[in-house]
């Protein structure tokens, strides 16, 4: 190991680092909305205030995590031109009206209607309360679409060209959109956010009963996390398995790297614990099922499996992180559909609501959706090394030409900060999940909070402060 | 491929667009910066507590319009965003966590006990002072001019460290602190108006007198700026700003002693917008003074064109549901936690 700082190194700890803060928020919030907007959805059409006092409760979660996603994303976007100058200028042209169409059709929509969802609670009519909250839950797909087609592009490039001045040309807008591992990630992606939240919803109302309080409110929650982990996990798993035979197709070493699998050939085998050395090139104290890993990815036993000695050593990607954190997603995955299919079991024989140890478990899988996310996102991206631009642009070609003491000090800057905002954002949210869902007094009507009935009050109670 | 470049001067546009979605973020987020520096000076946690509930609503939107600003040079000047950014990546980066330590408070500072609020009033304070400050050095190393060796930046780590940066940088959260104040006029009573009012008035001698500095040195800065500004005609054409500008000064000072709410504040946005002009005129046509023009700097003219129609249909949309927000949230702000 040189001693001297490398800033190409320390330009992707930095980019690691921040995305994997920033990512977190914007894929429980993504969930959080949608849910938030189904809760607002069913106190409208019931009129029951259980719905409304979780929507108060969890609307409050909401903001502290939009909150971060906000701050943390912000650095994100001028993160491109600090740290990757050389790979804004090559690939801007193709990419930037992708980010510019987040901005326009996502992020001002998110933002706005935000503060009349945080607060125009009372001063809006309610449905223009429920539209708001609809319109923020569309806003953070619209969001991912457009964040997660840029991304899928440096993944899978295409519809562009690179002339004579070494810049990259757009040649066909649908086809730089809609690239081809665009489909499978938009899903994947969004259904992974979805059962994020599913899952701290979950947890937060096992916390509940094990603490025999707020049980009301715990029920609505439960059965509505425990539907999303039957129904929706196990559609996560085909999705996968999409997304999978998809990156074979097109980007077929990070699939070697997911496997271990250093030859190409048939019958390989699916490793379910393994060491890949790659100074040996292979994989070490493989616990392994025959054929495995050419059955999943090709369907037949004797199907061809793409190895990592297909290109030259320094064509791959780093083996150790993409190989484990596959399995720690996948691992997450399998714990999620178990969760749903007792959580079923539990509810058919009545007793989802009073099952300690079940409440527990749940309480420790609360946290499941993000392990399994961030593990993904490293699959995906360090699978994409060492290009930033797959096949067509180095990850070395790419950095900005700054000194690496000033990465090196904006790195530490942003992992102090990020460190303390995220122990205090989990900290409050904590102190949420404590308080609970506050009971909406009898005498309280929708509008006590609204222009007219603030102005009664002033004139009743006088002048104050 | 549609392609609109053979038919309109897309560079053109595309700087004129990104010079309003900057203003347009200096001026929302101005006032709610603004807010942030004046924070300690408020005479009671309660003041406090209105003058961040007159922002809360707002400041989430203010603030997109700064990732429009980078994320619209980003698609359509590539070279110029690849260039600016690691020439002034101090101020940006210290620029972004100010922001950040802002941001969290508004979240925070109601979710914490009264004892420990005034960790998130500290944050939210300095916060808001190093981001106005920062800018405001990059608006003062912009106009300076970078150091370019071919498509990249090529100076030292810490250009941006000097005199007259430091001067802009001042001048901005003075301008901020301004816009902040009569902001707070415009959305407060009784206690807090007043002091509101009384602020307004120290902050407005602070403002013109850095105004003034800037003015001074900006035609000594580059040729190419005195020549712009002092050669006949462009010296009685332009004429009109200075005059003006003196003059907002004046209503301002008049308004502040009466007991008028809203035109002070609009009267501190003309304030910026003369000077935000003043400067445009100076800078044209440059977008990474003085080596790459607006028309060397564009990305080719199908990502120009791509974006613009997203632009035509969305940004009449975005300005249309951001009134209906301020509208929303019309009124004098209260004290009580929100939500």
């Amino acid at each position: 190991m040189e001693l001297a700082l490398d800033a190409v190194l320390l330009a992707r700890i930095q980019f690691a680092f921040t995305i994997s803060f920033h990512i977190i928020f914007p894929a429980f919030t993504i969930g959080l909305a949608s849910w938030l907007a189904v809760v607002e959805g069913l106190w409208l059409k019931t009129g029951k205030t259980v719905y409304a006092e979780i929507y108060k409760m969890w609307v409050k979660v909401f903001a502290v995590a939009f909150g971060l996603g906000v701050v943390s994303g912000v650095v994100m976007s001028y993160q491109f031109g600090t740290n990757w100058s050389v790979f804004s200028d090559k690939v801007g042209n193709v990419i930037g009206p992708l980010l510019g169409y987040e901005v326009l059709t996502a992020f001002f929509l998110e933002a706005s209607f935000l503060g009349i969802m945080l607060f125009g609670w009372g001063r809006v009519s309610r449905k223009m309360h429920f539209i708001s909250t609809c319109i923020v839950a569309i806003g953070t797909l619209i969001s991912a679409f457009w964040i997660l087609s840029a991304n899928s592009w440096m993944q899978t490039p295409q519809g562009f060209e690179i002339r004579d001045d070494g810049l990259f040309y757009p040649t066909n807008w649908i086809e730089i959109i809609f690239n081809p591992s665009f489909p499978p990630r938009f899903f994947h992606m969004v259904t992974a956010a979805y059962l994020t939240t599913a899952f701290v919803v979950g947890g937060v109302a096992s916390y509940y009963f094990v603490q025999n309080k707020f049980r009301e409110h715990a029920k609505v929650m439960m059965v509505m996390a425990m539907l999303m982990a039957f129904f929706v996990a196990p559609t996560q798993l085909f999705l996968g398995h999409w997304h999978g035979e998809n990156t074979m197709h097109h980007q077929p070493i990070k699939v070697a790297a997911m496997e271990g699998n250093w030859e190409r050939g048939t019958n390989k085998p699916l490793y379910l614990f393994g060491m890949p050395n790659e100074e040996k090139e292979s994989t070490d104290y493989g616990i392994k099922v025959p054929s495995g890993a050419s059955l999943v990815l090709t369907g037949s036993v004797d199907g061809e499996i793409p190895g990592l000695k297909d290109v030259a050593k320094e064509d791959r990607p780093p083996v150790a992180i993409v190989f484990w954190s596959f399995r720690i997603m996948v691992g997450m995955g399998m714990a999620m559909i178990l969760t749903g299919l007792v959580g079923a079991f539990l509810f058919w024989r009545k007793k989802l609501f009073d099952t300690k140890a079940f409440h527990y478990w749940c309480v420790l899988m609360g946290p499941a959706g993000f392990v399994a996310i961030l593990a993904g996102w490293f699959v995906t991206e360090v699978g994409r090394q060492p290009y930033t631009a797959y096949g067509v642009l180095r990850t070395t070609e790419s950095i900005s030409p700054v000194i690496a003491e000033q990465v090196a000090l904006s790195l530490a800057a942003f992992v102090i900060v990020y460190t303390i905002l995220f122990t205090t954002g989990v900290y409050y949210m904590f102190k949420l999940f404590k308080k609970g869902p506050a009971k909406i007094g009898d005498g309280e009507k929708y509008y006590d909070h609204s222009i007219e009935a603030t102005f009664t009050k002033e004139l009743t109670k006088g002048k104050k402060g | 491929m549609f392609d609109f470049g053979s038919y309109i001067d897309l560079p053109l546009i595309w700087g004129l667009l990104i010079a309003t979605a900057v203003f347009v973020y200096v001026l929302l987020d101005g006032f709610d910066l603004g807010v942030g520096i004046l924070f300690p000076f408020a005479p009671s946690d309660k003041c406090r507590s209105r003058m961040m509930n007159s922002i809360a609503p707002f400041w989430d939107g203010n603030e997109t319009w700064l990732v429009l600003g980078g994320g619209g040079l980003f698609a359509a000047f590539p070279v110029a965003y690849a260039i600016i950014m690691p020439a002034l990546y101090l101020p940006v980066i210290f620029m972004l966590l100010g922001l950040i330590f802002r941001g969290v408070a508004f979240e925070f500072r109601f979710k914490t006990t009264e004892e420990k609020r005034w960790i998130w009033d500290t944050s939210f304070h300095f916060g808001s002072l190093i981001a106005a400050l920062m800018q405001g050095i990059i608006l003062g190393n912009f106009v300076q001019g970078i150091e370019v060796t071919g498509r990249s930046f090529s100076g030292g780590p810490l250009d941006w460290a000097n005199g007259f940066s430091l001067l802009t940088g001042l001048a901005l959260v003075f301008g901020y602190a301004l816009l902040g104040s009569t902001w707070l006029i415009m959305k407060t009573e009784d206690v807090t108006q007043k002091w509101a009012r009384r602020v307004s008035k120290y902050v407005l001698v602070f403002v013109a007198a850095f105004m003034g500095l800037v003015s001074v040195c900006m035609p000594f800065i580059d040729a190419r700026i005195f020549e712009i500004w002092f050669s006949f005609p462009n010296i009685l054409l332009l004429s009109p700003i200075p005059v003006l500008t003196f003059l907002c000064f004046v209503m301002i000072a008049r308004d502040l002693n009466t007991d008028r709410e809203y035109r002070p504040f609009l009267l501190s946005v003309g304030l910026f917008l003369l000077g935000y002009i003043g400067l445009g005129v100076g800078m044209y046509p440059w977008i990474v003074p003085f080596e790459f023009t607006i028309w060397q700097a564009a990305a080719t003219s199908t990502s120009q064109s791509l974006l613009l129609v997203g632009t035509v249909l969305f940004l009449p949309l975005i300005l249309g549901y951001t009134a209906f927000c301020f509208y929303t949230f019309r009124g004098k702000s209260s004290h009580e936690a929100m939500y």
